[in-house]
């Protein structure tokens, strides 16, 4: 139960042979696990450490230190609203204000039904569109209240699917490797040359 | 219903010369069709065409200054690697967090291949065999963006085994945080990439150039600083030089925040373009909301000490601002205008950084909590006198020694330059007690008015308070 699933243990070693070690492959993995589960489950930190080759403990202790992951559930959406000083000095606070009350809940809470967990976020490298917030790391810009009533209204009504996954999901689209067309790696310790393209010459 | 997301808004184009957005004004400038079609890769041909040295060379003398925050020559930087000791590896700092600082996901989001070409060029010039392209973990779309374009351009044979036919070969990796601002530091990146807790090392001995990513040379590059490689290498270093000025050549990403009438990211030119130009400048933020007078800015990103209309005409370059006691760090600008809460306001930046701290320095860790704390306490308006001399305490004993800040004539202060002694690893803790020093130093009645009404005061917005 909750461990990866057979296609994301496949798309978790694509991900591993990537990197000259392993390890690097943690927080990635972590974010496979969040998008199968919605938050990130005992098992599947257990999982991740064997497909990795640390200990679980290790996988924990790294999982732990990144805001993005939860380790229960939270809502379908989580509407993170930023309050950091561009947002702050351009009304955040009463943004801040008014989801409290339209939700029902105060920042750090989860809506009964599940749909909803509302987030005190900092700057979201969107500051001259303030006061901004994300929805599943989503943009919205400029916000009134009234376009944050608006925009519960079509989350609640499951009008914007098309654009905003449930909670787990950041990118949709992933990078791929075709096998003839990348490198690989190899481990640092086996390098002992310069690469072929510094000999002094043009490569074309 | 609400709109859709498109890509990144608040750019804000100009008759001014373009480097790094030149394509900002398709719509589906990030393809790679569209790249190619506007001169997209060229730069990397051009590349190929010479010697690796030559290539590291022309970035030297076109003195590409790292737009990450620290400023630092980026072909200086690339020459700093051990001799002989490979593999090396190209970390691309995508991690973009910094208070007000807005331009690096714009890049990413609508200009990806531009970034995967200099990427590219980097590599090539620098002997450096694998690239980890580290991309903040909330930024979805840039993420996609990048993916889609790294996609294409692995199919195309830009990227991968034999770029071009050639014996250049690098793999560009994909790699994303989740969420934590420290780790854009360049060690605490290092630390994540391989797995970690994203906490910063201590310099020395942990310099990225000779011990960074599995202990070998790594190269740390900000996602802006590469993106100008293209340009450079297409267009040549006289090209270059001929904008901005000797030490402070090219252009620069500029996000202006806060109470201006057009707030919005501009690609100004570097080194002569004043605070007072981007403020007020019409082809810029056409000046304060509401005709309101400007009570400060922060000029580099929540980091950077204030300043206020004394330092208006102060050009965008890097040693003039830090000889007026601030920095530009990552080209971030937020203003506040009249009606500002100060003490509010400096608490959004405390809070911020307290917040953020890693908890690997004593003094951060606990200063940094201390101060959001007693600020807190201030701006609630239950606050006492003895807690302003206690902000200063707990600030002194995070960074020890003159601090820096700006002259301003008006208060008889001279500027202390920019930066400051520190008792931290990194620069995190003592950027949770600029906004209080910057604040206490300009502003200090407005700290003294909490404290004497002993009221309860009702923010609703940092900009009105009543
Ligand atoms: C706390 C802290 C946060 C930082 N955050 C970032 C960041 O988000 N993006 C970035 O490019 N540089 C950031 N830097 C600067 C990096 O450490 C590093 O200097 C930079 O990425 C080097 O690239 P450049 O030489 O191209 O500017 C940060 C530094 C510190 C101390
Ligand atoms: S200064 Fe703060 S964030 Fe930086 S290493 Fe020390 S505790 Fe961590
Ligand atoms: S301060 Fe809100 S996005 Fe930067």
């Amino acid at each position: 139960m909750s461990r990866l699933t057979d296609a994301h243990v496949a798309l978790a070693k694509e991900i591993i042979g990537r990197y000259p070690r392993p390890k690097s492959a943690l927080v990635p993995l972590l974010h496979l696990a969040q998008e199968q589960d919605g938050y990130i489950t005992r098992d599947a930190m257990v999982h991740i450490g064997e497909l990795v080759g640390v200990t679980s403990a290790e996988v924990y202790g790294t999982a732990t230190f990144y805001e993005m992951f939860k380790f229960e559930p939270v809502g379908k959406y989580v509407v993170n609203i930023c309050g950091t000083m561009s947002c702050a000095l351009m009304g955040s606070e009463e943004l801040m204000h008014h989801a409290e009350q339209r939700l029902g809940i105060k920042a750090g809470g989860t809506t009964p039904d599940g749909m909803f967990t509302l987030e005190h976020a900092e700057c979201q490298a969107a500051c001259t569109e303030a006061p901004c917030l994300q929805v599943n790391y989503r943009y919205r810009y400029r916000l009134t209240p009234a376009d944050l009533d608006e925009l519960i209204d079509d989350l609640s009504a499951e009008r914007l699917t098309h654009e905003i996954p449930p909670h787990g999901t950041v990118a949709k689209v992933r990078q791929h490797i075709a096998s003839h067309r990348g490198v690989g790696v190899v481990a640092p310790e086996l390098v002992t040359e310069s690469p072929a393209w510094l000999n002094g010459k043009a490569a074309l | 219903m609400t709109s859709s997301y498109l890509h990144a808004p608040g750019f804000i184009a100009g008759d001014r010369p373009k480097i790094v957005t030149s394509r900002f004004e398709y719509a589906d400038s990030y393809k790679i069709d569209r790249f190619i079609a506007t001169g997209g890769y060229q730069g990397l041909r051009s590349a190929l065409s010479r010697p690796a040295q030559t290539v590291h060379d022309d970035v030297k003398s076109a003195t590409v200054l790292g737009r990450g925050g620290a400023g630092f020559p980026a072909g200086v930087k690339w020459g700093l690697t051990p001799q002989e000791v490979w593999p090396r590896y190209l970390v691309v700092n995508g991690d973009e967090s910094e208070p007000g600082t807005y331009k690096d996901r714009l890049l990413m989001e609508r200009d990806p291949h531009q970034l995967i070409e200099g990427c590219l060029i980097a590599c090539y010039a620098a002997g450096l065999s694998q690239c980890f392209l580290y991309i903040r973990g909330e930024m979805a779309v840039a993420q996609e963006r990048v993916a889609e374009a790294l996609n294409e351009a692995y199919e195309a044979g830009y990227v991968g085994k034999n770029i071009l036919g050639t014996n250049f070969s690098v793999d560009i990796v994909l790699h994303w945080g989740a969420g934590a601002y420290v780790v854009g530091e360049e060690t605490a990146l290092i630390e994540s990439l391989e797995g970690n807790r994203g906490m910063p090392r201590l310099k020395p001995p942990f310099f990225p150039a000779a011990n960074g990513l599995y202990g070998q040379p790594t190269i740390v590059n900000n996602v802006e600083t590469l993106a100008n490689l293209p340009w450079l290498m297409t267009n040549g270093v006289d090209a270059y030089t001929a904008i901005g000025t000797k030490t402070s050549p090219g252009t620069r990403m500029v996000a202006v925040s806060g109470h201006v009438v057009r707030p919005g990211v501009y690609e100004i030119v570097n080194g002569t373009t004043t605070f007072r130009d981007l403020i007020y400048g019409q082809e810029f933020c056409g000046g304060i909301r509401n005709n309101n007078a400007l009570k400060a800015f922060v000029p580099g990103g929540g980091s950077a000490p204030w300043f206020t209309s004394d330092q208006l005409d102060l050009p965008f370059e890097g040693s003039q601002v830090g000889a007026a006691g601030s920095m530009l760090g990552s080209g971030a600008i937020m203003v506040m205008d009249e009606t500002t809460d100060i003490p509010a306001a400096a608490l959004t930046l405390t809070r911020f950084y307290a917040h953020e701290s890693c908890g690997k320095c004593t003094p951060c860790r606990e200063g940094g909590t201390w101060l959001e704390r007693i600020l807190s306490r201030v701006v609630d308006g239950k606050g006492t006198d003895a807690d302003l001399a206690q902000l200063i305490e707990v600030g002194e004993s995070i960074c020890p020694g003159d601090f820096p800040h700006a002259s301003n004539e008006a208060l008889g202060l001279t500027a202390v330059p920019f930066p400051y002694k520190m008792t931290t690893i990194c620069f995190v803790g003592p950027s949770a007690y600029v906004p209080v020093h910057s604040a206490l130093t300009l502003f200090r009645s407005e700290f003294e008015a909490r404290i004497t009404k002993r009221t309860m005061i009702k923010v609703t917005a940092v900009g009105v308070s009543s």
